[in-house]
């Protein structure tokens, strides 16, 4: 089980990060620390893809919100994306779904994440 | 009693260990026959409870292990966390766990987050016992039918 945080691109500002793996009480302090290493950066345009995102708990949940309430502190902005149907109604279920800015994968495929 | 399969698993509690569980409760969940989404539901359940597990065991500074127990029933799963592996009996745990009290429950919140909703949310049925450690006791019906009236109240809420 490992965890990958990807800065795919930076351009006009927006930092795009590519998240794979599985995110869980093991792998959630290393996704933490990626995210805090670029939080605090004023008004950052974050987006995070999570379409190769195999496995996700609260854990995860808890560093996505800790990271979007940093960047909105700065007047930035996070930006979820990638999201299958299982990651959409985690969202949803927290009540997370409606908080923040999220991106559901359109034409997904259930079996591209087993 | 009806007659069932118990299979448990015993782990260091420590965080990478989870993962292990989890593809235990991947193996159990299918065996009994559970669908894709059920078994995300079970593995996002089972990892909720041992998070909060070894989470208290990482505050208390304590080399303990965490126990997975899960009882395969024609009809259903029932998965038992408890961290305290060196008194963990399946049979006498089960007796004393009853329906959980708000105080319990409110304290248990402010330590988990969102664990102990997202347990509650995706399981049929979830009982917490304190006595000598945490054991968290689940139900996951096969028919998913107790699992819909548990949504319903959800969305309503």
């Amino acid at each position: 089980m490992n965890l990958q945080v990807q800065l795919v691109e930076e351009e006009n500002s927006v930092q795009h990060f590519k998240i794979i793996g599985e995110i869980d009480v093991y792998t959630a302090p290393k996704l933490k620390e990626h995210l805090a290493a670029v939080e605090k950066a004023v008004g950052m345009q974050a987006e995070l893809d999570l379409s190769e995102v195999a496995y996700m708990d609260s854990t995860g949940l808890g560093v996505f919100v800790g990271f979007y309430k940093a960047v909105h502190a700065t007047g930035g902005h996070v930006k979820i994306t990638g999201l299958n149907a299982r990651l959409q109604r985690l969202f949803n279920i927290t009540g997370l779904g409606s908080i923040m800015d999220i991106v559901t994968e359109e034409g997904e495929d259930k079996d591209a994440t087993v | 009693m009806q007659p069932y399969d118990y299979v448990e698993i015993r782990v260091p509690a420590k965080a990478q260990y989870v993962g292990v569980a989890r593809l235990t409760i991947t193996g159990l969940s299918t065996r009994v026959g559970f669908t894709y989404d059920e078994i995300e539901d079970l593995k996002i359940a089972t990892s909720e409870a041992m998070t909060n597990a070894i989470q208290h065991a990482y505050n208390e500074n304590e080399d303990g292990e965490v126990v997975v127990g899960c009882a395969l029933f024609d009809d259903k799963l029932e998965i038992m966390v408890a961290d305290h592996g060196k008194s963990f009996n399946y049979e006498e745990t089960k007796k004393s766990v009853g329906p959980y009290n708000d105080k319990e429950e409110v304290q248990f919140l402010r330590e988990g987050g969102l664990g102990l909703y997202l347990m509650e949310t995706l399981m049929d049925d979830v009982k917490i016992h304190r006595g000598e450690g945490v054991t968290v006791f689940m139900t996951k019906y096969l028919d998913g039918e107790r699992g819909d009236t548990v949504e319903e109240r959800t969305v309503s809420s």
